[in-house]
């Protein structure tokens, strides 16, 4: 079958205007523009079950309908501040097929009334950022964006903004605040920025992945659309794996396709001798999940993963550990991360990340006692259920999974020392 | 009114305004709800995590709408799985909060823990052991141990100068932000943020020079650590031994409520001494807040050069002697003249009420020492309940000749907060300033026609006036309430006069006068120049304004300091007396000089800009041999055969209530009175800063509306009218930060002190090669003087701008010819 999304890998030079012009570019933006009303996109979007594929996995459809109609103007933000330690498929698309996630945005920015979109890429995007501003000059100048677009009263104009490096604002609220110019720190909810967003006017962000659904959506129709993937999880997803696999990369694949599938079908399974021991389902912010019949015979989509396993599916970044790796090494390294990420707003995540970062440290230095191995879990439980958003919850995720399922590991490394990996 | 809702706050059920906050709804009943980051000024951010509580709210069924009923009836409950920070969650209806189970006892303990992972615990040295919050809190909902190893706190730097006037210590800062956004939020200063992220998270300034706010000083009050500090008390006195005592701000007319600690030291010579002023709560005047000049401007109270014993003339040289020697040299040589007062607007109400008793029983007549008028404020001021804090939609606010921010910033605040809530603004003054932001309406003059502007809005025909006067009269013409601040930008006696006139008319002509929230405010010079106005002193920019002959009696006035060509109106006289702290340039004239008590050493009252009767109350004990003014006045009465009284000021304010129809009714204990007051701030709680501001010991009561002044016949202008060719029209203005002999004590600001510069336009200044920086030479007749250019194109042409206080001989308008002081080596 072919791409949906990765459409590169079947197009040499889709990035090219004129390559994804001849295969149909910009057919679906046109057609939204001079054949449906914006309320009907929105129901089309609405009835593909399209759900977001930044990690919650909120209806798109849905989440465009809260604007209010008496506030304007509207603001539509993609968001590609993909930071996600092991995500890295808005960055191919992106690279590669520009132009498909520009239409997305731009079918979006329709179907909620929005006469400006911006582009908020993460710091590290630098070539990327001068790629999308010169796709976006091409497109001014090929009328595609401007006023009077296909000749009717839509005006739309695309910005593009460089963020400075900060994990946190891919979180929706801090990146609003980056992009306004301030601090990247998440602000308090409610009001949510479909009510007061960007500048405080009713906004939409939309993951770059589920933008770039949004052409052939349009093109095809909802029902097609529907048709893949599962019922409650249509579509497909870019599956990004890596960690201990023989073909780590971007799998493009209907949700619900099992771990099994795609770490053994696709992914050419692990390393000659090697046993699969744990997963982690959405990057950094997973619980690890232990590798067992049931976790690798899960369909990865929304429910199930939830369900089965009890941890999110969130933005499909599966990791994969195998019995070289303790665990104890895995969660030094996903502390350090948040405590790196954690932007210091509320107390117990800027100052749990920093506890629970020193803690591992010293497992990982031979400076820590038994004791420690509680003293982590707790101080990270005591942070649950306590932060301002969701990167301080995210933090102790590995970390209790980690204890929970792999005690061992981390009595290991205390005795041992840093030479665990 | 608006809508109440009623819930239900660990077991009890309360009722409370719709939007509430749940932490204010628990404050409101009596229940404390511990917070760091969060403060009632502010809009919450719910970074802290502190407030934490459970929150159950009625289910509803979503088929029916209904609430989803118990067996028994009630409402079902269903609780948030997580805990919610009270800060950020409004009130509902049916809503159970929970705020003492252990679930929350435990997230407490817990929040608390996480705090402490990092800081310092160096209480025993730090400035806010003793009332702190985080200190007080950590004792009441703490652990006894800390689990973080202490070989892994993070050591950051404890020193950090915000400026010279601040200093932050960076690990005991929490990082909530309530500086942060106190400075952005409250007051439109935002020179501070944060730097970095997570755990590097740290509070930096951007400003030059550093911490640039004239609010800076509150920060440290609403730090809830020992993070911020003032330059002027960081190590000084620990909280426990320091004693509260009562008092006001004697730096400008705002009134605001003080509260000085003192304490006894051997460091200064066993004697008891203040160690720093505090803001006092009153919500209708400075709220919990102050500007850093009433903070930092004491010290000049126990400055080292003041007077301690009395002076006379003798062999042309003062030397010192006793009270009872000064008295008897003024019984002889006083006796049988009238006496010519000069008094100044720093004294209190009774010490002013003294002098106009001394002038009348002597045949003589007292002035008020000012370039100010204010005749017609008793009639058209404040009265009653009024209180700028109730300013909003409908009203009308508009601030004529006045650069407030320079010259009231406590009143700039107030003002700012109005036009947020929706009041109206209308700025009036010839170049910007910075409340032009909040402005509706800014209209522009030149300097000298102040009171045609304000003529040309309050006159029904508006064909000559421009747009701005158009639309800002149509403005008033819906207003609810306008209250009128005046200053003295760029005018003298004369043009003061005028404005006053004009704006009196304007709120007479609009039907203002009587309304309870309406009416004209002076932005004085000094912090009681509105009791000198309400006894009906005139008033008088100097000593030509006086007769000559008979005593001259100059008390809290140095006319020869501001201008020493005063000093020829001292000759010719009798006798004259100076009563001062200083030995003044006046002072040094004198035949006797008698030192008083510092305001700060007595008792009295002020009356605030507001029309506002304050107390103030002894913070100090009263130096040994030296009197309050007006007992000095009343001391000098009696020694030349008249009854004045001086055993109390408190009976001397009552004999002035029971002559002044203005202060009918009122006396030391009405003024002492005090009502609860929102937001609860100062109790033993001390979450919403780290020192006290209750206000137990009075807020104080207006004066009642005086009878209508008569008005002159013609409206008057300032005189200047032609300047001449190569002369600048040179004008005043004020800088808060000035020289003045009340505040030049603090030295702590000198490097923020205003100098002596002109400021004038580029275009004005180039024809007459005045460069950015040079030195230029006025040519004043009689007192020439130099002053730095500072070129800046906000000013109108032909004019320049020069700052009150610093060493310009005049107060009011004046033209002179400008030129530059070239380097004489060069030449």
């Amino acid at each position: 079958m072919s791409h949906i999304l990765l459409r590169h890998r079947d197009i040499p030079d889709i990035k090219e205007l004129s390559v994804y012009r001849a295969n149909g570019g910009f057919k679906a933006f046109q057609k939204a523009v001079t054949t449906m009303q914006p309320g009907d996109v929105v129901n089309e979007v609405k009835a593909s079950g399209l759900r977001g594929r930044g990690g919650a996995g909120f209806p798109t459809g849905v989440k465009w309908s809260f604007l209010p109609g008496n506030l304007w103007p509207h603001y539509v933000v993609a968001n590609a501040d993909e930071s996600e330690p092991g995500t890295f498929k808005d960055r191919e698309i992106l690279e590669n097929n520009p132009y498909q996630f520009l239409e997305g945005l731009m079918i979006a920015a329709y179907a909620v009334g929005a006469q400006e979109a911006y582009v908020y890429l993460r710091g590290e995007f630098e070539s990327i950022y001068r790629q999308l501003n010169a796709c976006i000059a091409r497109l001014e100048e090929a009328h595609l964006l401007g006023d009077q677009l296909f000749g009717t009263d839509v005006r739309l104009r695309i910005y593009t903004h460089l963020g400075a490096g900060a994990y946190i604002c891919g979180e929706e609220t801090a990146l609003l605040e980056s992009l306004e110019g301030k601090l990247g720190q998440p602000r308090l909810r409610p009001p949510f920025p479909a009510v007061a967003g960007l500048f405080n006017k009713p906004t939409v962000i939309n993951n770059v992945e589920t933008l770039t659904n949004l052409p052939p959506i349009l093109e095809k129709g909802a029902d097609w659309y529907k048709s893949l993937g599962t019922e409650k999880s249509p579509g497909v997803k870019i599956f990004c794996l890596s960690g201990c696999v023989q073909k780590p990369g971007n799998y493009e694949l209907p949700l619900g396709t099992t771990f099994r599938e795609l770490i053994y079908t696709w992914g050419g399974g692990l390393a000659e001798g090697r046993r699969i021991k744990g997963i982690m389902a959405a990057g950094a912010s997973s619980n690890i999940i232990p590798a067992d019949d049931r976790a690798l015979d899960t369909p990865m989509d929304y429910e199930s993963v939830q369900q089965n396993l009890g941890a999110p599916l969130g933005s499909a970044s599966v990791i994969i550990l195998d019995d070289s790796v303790n665990m104890a090494w895995l969660v030094a390294k996903t502390t350090h991360f948040f405590k790196h990420e954690s932007c210091g707003k509320c107390t117990p995540c800027r100052e749990g990340t920093f506890w629970m970062a020193h803690i591992t440290e010293r497992m990982m230095g031979g400076k820590a006692s038994p004791e420690d191995i509680d003293l982590l879990k707790n101080v990270a439980l005591q942070m649950q259920g306590k932060c301002l958003c969701a990167l301080g919850e995210f933090s102790t995720m590995a970390v209790v999974s980690g204890i929970k399922h792999f005690r061992p590991d981390f009595e290991a490394a205390v005795r041992g020392g840093g030479k665990a990996k | 009114m608006s809508k109440m809702v009623t819930l239900s706050i660990d077991g009890r059920s309360v009722t409370v305004p719709e939007n509430t906050l749940v932490v204010d709804a628990a404050k409101m009943n009596g229940i404390d709800i511990p917070v760091f980051c969060y403060h009632p000024k502010m809009k919450p951010v719910g970074m802290c995590r502190m407030c934490l509580v459970e929150i159950g709210r009625p289910m509803i069924d979503r088929a029916t709408n209904q609430p989803v009923l118990e067996d028994n009836g009630s409402p079902k409950i269903q609780f948030s799985p997580k805990l919610e920070t009270s800060c950020t969650t409004p009130v509902s209806e049916g809503m159970v909060v929970l705020t003492r189970n252990d679930k929350v006892e435990a997230a407490r303990k817990e929040i608390i823990e996480f705090i402490l992972t990092s800081h310092p615990l160096d209480c025993p040295i730090c400035d806010k052991g003793g009332e702190c919050p985080l200190q007080n809190l950590t004792m009441r909902f703490g652990s006894k141990e800390g689990r973080f190893l202490f070989d892994e706190k993070m050591h950051l730097a404890k020193h950090v100068p915000l400026g010279e006037l601040i200093w932050l210590d960076r690990e005991r800062c929490i990082q909530c932000a309530r500086c942060v956004r106190f400075q952005h939020d409250v007051v439109d200063d935002p020179v501070l943020d944060f730097h970095n992220r997570g755990r590097s998270l740290e509070i930096m300034t951007f400003s030059e020079p550093g911490f640039g706010s004239y609010f800076s000083g509150n920060t440290t009050d609403i730090c809830p650590v020992g993070a911020l500090t003032t330059a002027d008390f960081r190590f000084g006195a620990r909280p426990w031994e320091m004693k509260p005592a009562a008092s006001l701000c004697a730096q400008c007319p705002v009134g605001c409520n003080l509260e000085y600690t003192v304490r006894r030291e051997a460091k200064s010579g066993g004697a008891t001494v203040i160690k720093r002023a505090l803001p006092r709560q009153n919500e209708s005047v400075n709220e919990i807040w102050i500007c850093d000049k009433g903070r930092f401007g004491y010290h000049y109270t126990q400055d080292p050069a003041r007077l301690g014993q009395p002076l006379v003339r003798r062999d042309g040289e003062l030397v010192p002697v006793t009270f009872e020697e000064a008295l008897k040299i003024i019984a002889e040589k006083a006796a049988h003249q009238p006496f010519q007062i000069l008094a100044g607007g720093k004294l209190s109400t009774e010490d002013l009420a003294a002098l106009r008793g001394l002038a009348q029983e002597s045949g003589g007549k007292a002035w008020l020492h000012t370039y100010m008028s204010g005749g017609f404020t008793p009639h058209y001021g404040l009265s009653a309940d009024a209180n700028l804090g109730a300013l909003g939609q409908g009203d009308a606010v508009l601030v004529a000749a006045s650069d407030l921010h320079e010259e009231a910033p406590i009143w700039w605040l107030r003002v700012k907060q109005a036009a947020e809530r929706g009041a109206a603004l209308i700025v009036m003054n010839p170049r910007p300033t910075r409340l032009k932001k909040y402005a509706r309406h800014v209209i522009r003059y030149a300097y000298g026609e102040e009171s045609l502007a304000v003529a040309a809005m309050a006159e029904e025909n508006l064909a000559l006036a421009g747009e701005e006067i158009r639309a800002a009269a149509e403005t008033l013409k819906s207003a609810r309430n306008l209250v009128i601040f005046y200053g003295s930008e760029g005018l003298g006696l004369t043009g003061s006069k005028g404005l006053e006139q004009a704006l009196a008319d304007l709120l007479e002509r609009g039907g203002f006068t009587g309304r309870e929230n309406s009416g004209l405010i002076g932005v004085w010079h000094a912090p009681n120049l509105q009791a000198g106005f309400e006894l009906g002193l005139p008033p008088a920019e100097g000593l030509a304004d006086l007769p000559a002959g008979g005593v001259l009696y100059l008390a809290a006035a140095d006319p020869a300091g501001d201008d020493p060509r005063q000093a020829a109106y001292f000759s010719g006289r009798e006798f004259v007396i100076v009563q001062d702290l200083f030995l003044t340039e006046s002072a040094k004239l004198a035949d006797v000089v008698l030192p008083v008590l510092a305001y700060t050493e007595r008792e009295g009252t002020f009356v605030s800009g507001e029309r506002r009767l304050q107390r103030y109350y002894p913070a100090l004990a009263a130096r040994p041999g030296l009197k309050a003014d007006f007992a000095l006045t009343a001391l000098i009465a009696k020694s030349l055969g008249y009854e004045l009284e001086g055993r109390a000021a408190s009976l001397a304010l009552e004999k002035l209530a029971a002559s002044q129809p203005a202060f009918e009714g009122l006396n030391y204990l009405k003024l002492a009175e005090v009502h609860e007051q929102w937001p609860q701030v100062g109790g033993s709680d001390l979450y919403y800063g780290g020192t006290s501001y209750a206000n137990r010991q009075g807020l104080g009561k207006h004066l009642s509306r005086a009878a209508k002044p008569e008005p002159d016949a013609a409206p008057l202008r300032e005189g200047i009218r032609d300047v001449p060719k190569n002369a600048l029209r040179l004008v005043p203005h004020t800088r808060l930060y000035d020289a003045g002999s009340t505040f030049a004590p603090s030295r702590l600001l000198d490097q923020r002190r205003a100098r002596r510069q002109l400021r004038i336009h580029p275009r004005s200044a180039e024809p007459l090669g005045l460069q950015q920086g040079s030195q230029a030479l006025i040519e004043l007749e009689g007192a020439p003087f130099t002053a730095e250019i500072v070129l800046d194109e906000t000013i109108p042409g032909g004019t320049a701008l020069y700052p009150r206080s610093l060493g310009v001989p005049m107060n009011a308008p004046f033209h002179a010819v400008v030129k530059p002081v070239f380097d004489k080596s060069a030449s």
